[in-house]
């Protein structure tokens, strides 16, 4: 079994068979981190460049690590420190990079599609590291990955994914992920914060909280940004507390043995209170340690990939 | 217009004219650049015609012969983004694609919104490939805010005024726009889309743009700013004419009002009855970003419905050029807008009258008489002792759309690599011959 695609653009597509094949890999790659010596030689002479047009903590920190510790060289790039602020344009930015022989790219960026762009102007292997709204693939494989290693399966669990469904790449990438592998999917938001046409993306949408969580298995809880409250789509932070945020009274809708999971950053107090985040059930720290695990099994996957095996 | 004296015949062609009729075969005779006979074959004219040397002698035979194609909506770009496209250029690609003449839209830098403007744009088109009629603008600077000086537009050659880009935001302004542009007789074309709807919106909003993470243009915008304008031009008079309808609801709102007898006129572009917005999650190809965006099949089958049933009266290009580098680039990021001049008629052809949607007359006549009488230009027909605009088209002829052909100084299509039907053979322009397919 091989990846079909030599770039990991997204998880709408991806088959379960390709799925199962990086959680597995991420598996042995959990093992290492784990070790007291954390490094392989897998991508020695490998040089990955991580590119990030979009200020990100963990997900650069983890695709770092996770290149660090495969011995790749790497480089990064940030938006702020760099000719793109002169004005280059992204093309041209990475062309000129890969004029230094890059091998690989990891890609972040706000503008959906943009990981597209680069697969046409450049021969690197690419890898998102979130697009836009689009799709943020390696976390929502870190997030069935963790899912994976509670319950040793993904089939047949309940999974909800509560908060700013409609500018939430994490929730896009889970759904394709989550339902490739059999989960079953509800989304809840308020109606505004939902996309247009939702019922089409084939999962079950609620705007009840209660509802949505009554007899789930694990609620991913999205982040609330302050300035969606700004462009008028909820009233409040407080409303949204009251009508949307996890708490522990709401837990006991859900099934025993359920699992507490956000991508971060948190606002504590609004989508997610305190107990409930540093709950026995939370697994939002594990999530962060799994990631690197899942970084290193994609760039694994994909290096080398040319054109042909396609 | 060239000085220099043409004569030519064009023989045997089936002549597709919206007065003359369908398919009769004729000779036409051309002579100081105007039509000075058209009849059937007969022994005389045949001996009239091998009488002329051989390169006075078009040979149509097999071929249509319709009145000089019209493009009520195209972009330019001079002055301001002339490394787009000139007025030079944007006619060679209409001559290329059949049109002999072209609307300009005002929305260059600076704007069309005064005489100046309006001489300078049409001091360029003197020598060029195709006639050009400018469209002045609604509002100085296109702004929405204060009206342009729209009687010197007029009395400079503007033939409609337009915000295009833009819709007139305030309705109070509109209302005036409408009232006072109905003092000259020429029609106020609107971009209608509201701009608070589709704020920063870059595609269709729709389970695509939802699938894509693309922020949407919703329907409702379109046809919230239809229904608008249409009402006030109900209420205070006027004529309106709403540029590239992409969706079934602003058909429906056309449809009605013309119903109503209110003095509403349309158009569709090529790519609003070819292509929905399911292409645009392929490869966020951003030659698929346009104004208003890529809609669902459902509205392109409304929008074909309106044109056979007459509620669309003119397909139109929207010729947008944009550089290569502007549109290499991330999908939000790109100006939005494709080039179309040189594949509208294929389009036609091989989406509307190869699906027998529409008869060549039905197509001839909203890509050159509709267009004419809504503007009040000439043309539009084939007529003895008018202007020798005709183009000849080689109604079957395959052929792919190839980057490296076009004429355009863009090359900003998303219908590169398509095979299209109907080709231009010949595009006559005052009696001379601007292009030879």
């Amino acid at each position: 079994m091989k990846l079909k695609s030599r770039h990991l653009l997204g998880l709408e597509g991806l088959a379960a068979e390709e799925i199962t094949l990086i959680l597995d890999t991420a598996e042995s790659f959990r093992e290492i981190i784990e070790r007291p010596i954390k490094k392989v030689p897998t991508l020695r002479g490998v040089t990955i460049l991580n590119l990030f047009y979009e200020p990100s903590t963990r997900t650069r920190i983890s695709f770092e690590l996770a290149e660090k510790r495969l011995s790749a060289d790497t480089i990064s790039f940030s938006k702020s420190m760099s000719s793109v602020k002169k004005g280059e344009s992204l093309k041209d930015t990475v062309r000129n990079i890969e004029a230094l022989k890059i091998n690989m790219i990891v890609i972040r960026h706000s503008s959906s599609g943009a990981p597209y762009l680069l697969t046409r102007c450049t021969d690197s292997n690419i890898i998102n590291a979130g697009d836009g709204r689009h799709e943020h693939p390696t976390q929502a494989l870190l997030d069935l990955f963790t899912i994976r290693r509670k319950y040793k399966k993904l089939k047949g669990l309940r999974v909800v994914l509560v908060g700013d469904v409609k500018h939430s790449r994490v929730v896009r990438s889970n759904i394709w992920g989550l339902k490739a592998m059999g989960a079953s999917v509800a989304l809840c938001a308020p109606s505004t914060l939902l996309p247009y046409e939702v019922d089409k993306f084939g999962v079950d949408v609620y705007t009840n909280v209660e509802e949505a969580i009554d007899g789930a298995d694990v609620v991913n809880i999205m982040r609330i940004q302050l300035e969606r409250q700004q462009a008028g789509l909820f009233p409040s932070q407080r409303e949204y507390t009251n009508l949307f945020g996890i708490t522990k009274e709401r837990l006991k809708l859900l099934n025993k043995n359920f699992t507490i999971m956000h991508p971060g950053p948190m606002n504590r107090g609004i989508e997610i209170t305190s107990e409930v985040a540093d709950g026995k059930s939370s697994v939002i720290l594990e999530q962060v340690t799994n990631g690197q695990a899942i970084r290193m099994a994609v760039l694994y996957l994909l290096s080398g990939k040319k054109e042909e095996t396609e | 217009m060239a000085k220099a004296k043409y004569d030519l015949v064009i023989k045997g062609g089936r002549v597709v004219d919206p007065e003359l009729g369908f398919g009769s075969e004729a000779y036409i005779f051309i002579a100081d650049g105007k039509i000075s006979e058209i009849s059937k074959e007969t022994a005389a004219i045949r001996k009239k015609v091998a009488a002329l040397p051989a390169e006075k002698v078009i040979d149509a035979t097999g071929k249509l012969v319709t009145p000089g194609l019209i493009d009520m909506h195209v972009h330019l770009r001079e002055p301001g983004r002339e490394d787009k496209e000139t007025v030079t250029t944007g006619c060679q690609a209409a001559a290329a694609g059949g049109f002999t003449s072209v609307c300009c839209m005002p929305n260059t830098s600076p704007a069309i919104d005064n005489q100046e403007a309006v001489k300078f744009v049409l001091s360029r088109a003197e020598y060029a490939d195709a006639r050009v009629y400018v469209i002045g603008a609604i509002t100085k600077g296109l702004k929405g805010e204060e009206l342009a000086e729209i009687g010197d537009l007029v009395k400079t050659g503007a033939v409609a005024i337009s915000d295009d880009g833009n819709y007139v935001q305030n309705p109070e302004i509109m209302r005036r726009a409408l009232e006072y542009a109905g003092m000259f007789k020429i029609p106020i074309i609107t971009h209608a889309e509201d701009q608070y709807l589709c704020a920063d919106g870059v595609m269709n909003e729709s389970y695509e743009g939802s699938r894509l993470g693309l922020k949407g243009r919703p329907a409702v915008g379109e046809v919230i700013a239809v229904l608008r304008d249409i009402k006030l031009c109900q209420f205070v008079g006027g004529r309106l004419h709403v540029a590239h309808v992409s969706t079934a609801g602003a058909v429906a709102a056309i449809r009605e009002a013309k119903k109503e007898g209110i003095k509403v006129t349309a158009e569709v572009a090529p790519h609003h009855f070819s292509l929905t917005d399911e292409e645009i999650g392929k490869e966020f190809n951003t030659n698929l970003r346009v104004n208003p965006p890529l809609r669902t099949q459902k509205d392109v089958e409304a929008v074909v419905e309106a044109l056979v049933d007459g509620t669309i009266d003119c397909i139109a290009s929207d010729h947008a050029p944009h550089s290569e580098e502007e549109k290499d680039v991330e999908f939000d990021m790109a100006p939005p807008g494709m080039i179309g001049l040189e594949t509208t008629l294929g389009l036609v052809k091989t989406r509307l009258i190869d699906k027998g949607y529409l008869s060549w007359g039905d197509a001839v006549r909203k890509m050159t008489y509709n267009p004419a009488r809504i503007l009040g230009l000439p043309g539009g027909k084939l007529e003895v002792g008018a202007a020798a605009d005709i183009t000849v088209i080689d109604p079957d002829k395959k052929w792919t759309v190839r980057k490296e052909k076009f004429r355009s100084k863009s090359k900003n299509s998303p219908f590169i690599g398509w095979k299209l039907s109907a080709k231009v053979a010949y595009t006559i322009l005052g009696g001379r011959v601007v292009y030879k397919g």
